[in-house]
């Protein structure tokens, strides 16, 4: 049973660690604002596709993770994660059956509440910060959501995860 | 579990609960980290987790770096050898009268009774990565507390004063740098010695000294220097050149900015500052 659980986490470990080091990623200056949050987007996939097995709890995990990742508060990331994954999980039936120009419009509004939790903690943390750093990211992970969709999809195909 | 699957698809146990519990465990998480940095050694231990990942994704840079390095043609490194070697000779002279300008310096002091001043120890480390954190000018270093880094230690590189560290981890170190929107800094006028504050803007090419008023003797061109007032910076590094002076006549303080001398966005290695001050502290303390 739990060899045949950990063959199961492993390329969901192995996509979450791979977003972390694209966030991790040095950029020029200028596009780093436009960096799309790839730990959100994969975690999002992965709640909506097998919600039993990754929910709140992995998004919990790895929000800790960027934070130490990114030098924020502790706590920051992992919340606006959790918030984001809750609303996820608990309407995957519904999500799953989306079309993906309406599934790509949810995301759209899923990040934008991300960006504000996190706009939100800096604000009462002090932290201040130029505006293109919150909505540089939520444009640049919508439009890359169609593409990564695909690719993920085809990823848990090839492992047959979810249903 | 199955059971209830088969009931109804679309609950999943407890749902609302782990949520609203992972929620507060973050709230609290923040408030002990915000608090007092409680929670440095749980930094600490997942820093070293994410070490592995720091270092692959650096990498690809580096490897960039140093195959850049193969390919140079022999011409090129030949000019660039001989013009090292220019540069070494105008330094080296430069050096040499700064020894003795330092020790005539020194009789001077002696003549004064003041203290001799010593001179700082100085060590040049490597920027591991620039922390991709949108909201933060921050930089990891590649020594750590095992290497005698600790937190407010000054940084510079050949221009000038680049940051300080914050919390020395075991191996690496974050470091906050001067134009971030939260660090300050005791600054002075290098031509009358006037002080003030300079803070971080968020860009990397400015710095703003809001603190000065209407009549201040400021104006563009003028260096900044460390005071060595605030406890953290050693005083006499350059840290900005004046940009802008606007004076409003209604408003009670000037409008200044002033650019870093050092390159902030363009650094591959700088020099971490072992102060004497901090060095005789250590030995009280202990």
């Amino acid at each position: 049973m739990s060899k045949y659980h950990a063959n199961r986490n492993l390329p969901v470990f192995m996509t979450i660690v791979v977003a972390l080091m694209l966030t991790m990623m040095p950029l020029p200056d200028s596009m780093s604002a436009f960096r799309p949050d790839w730990v959100a987007l994969i975690i999002l996939f992965w709640a909506m596709t097998v919600p039993r097995s990754y929910g709140v709890g992995a998004a919990f995990i790895t929000g800790i993770f960027v934070d130490v990742a990114q030098a924020t508060l502790l706590g920051q990331y992992a919340l606006a994660l959790v918030v984001i994954t809750y609303i996820t999980v608990k309407s995957h039936l519904l999500i799953r059956v989306f079309p993906l120009p309406q599934l790509t419009a949810t995301i759209f509004a899923l990040l934008a509440l991300y960006q504000f939790l996190l706009f939100w903690i800096n604000g009462v943390a002090g932290v201040e910060a130029p505006a293109v750093s919150y909505w540089g990211p939520v444009i640049t992970g919508t439009l890359i959501w169609p593409l990564l969709y695909s690719f993920m999809s085809n990823v848990r195909n090839r492992v047959q995860l979810g249903n | 579990m199955i059971s209830s699957y088969k009931q109804n698809p679309a609950r999943i146990p407890a749902l609302g609960a782990r949520a609203f519990a992972l929620l507060l465990l973050s709230l609290l998480l923040m408030f002990l980290d915000h608090r007092d940095n409680h929670l440095d050694a749980v930094r600490n231990a997942i820093s070293a987790a994410v070490y592995p990942m720091r270092i692959i994704v650096a990498a690809p840079v580096n490897f960039w770096a140093w195959a850049s390095d193969l390919s140079k043609s022999k011409k090129e490194l030949q000019t660039e050898n001989s013009r090292l070697r220019a540069e070494i000779l105008l330094t080296a002279a430069r050096l040499q009268r700064l020894t003795s300008l330092e020790a005539e310096n020194n009789r001077l002091r002696d003549f004064l009774e003041a203290r001799r001043r010593v001179q700082d120890e100085v060590r040049v480390v490597t920027i591991m990565a620039v922390d991709a954190n949108p909201f933060k000018h921050n930089i990891v270093l590649d020594l750590g507390s095992s290497q005698g880094v600790y937190a407010g230690q000054a940084i510079i590189n050949a221009d000038g004063i680049i940051g300080v560290v914050m919390e020395a981890g075991p191996l690496t170190s974050d470091a906050i740098l001067i134009s971030d929107p939260g660090h300050a800094l005791l600054v002075e006028v290098n031509r009358n010695g006037l002080r003030t504050l300079a803070y971080g803007t968020g860009e990397f090419g400015r710095l703003d000294l809001p603190g000065l008023p209407n009549n201040a003797d400021i104006r563009t061109g003028d260096l900044l220097v460390t005071s060595g007032l605030g406890g953290t910076f050693p005083s006499g590094y350059p840290v900005a050149v004046v940009d802008t002076v606007t004076r409003i006549p209604q408003d009670a303080f000037a409008e200044v900015t002033a650019t870093p001398t050092a390159a902030l966005d363009q650094m591959r290695e700088v020099m971490l500052i072992w102060s004497a001050q901090h060095d005789e502290q250590a030995t009280n303390d202990e």
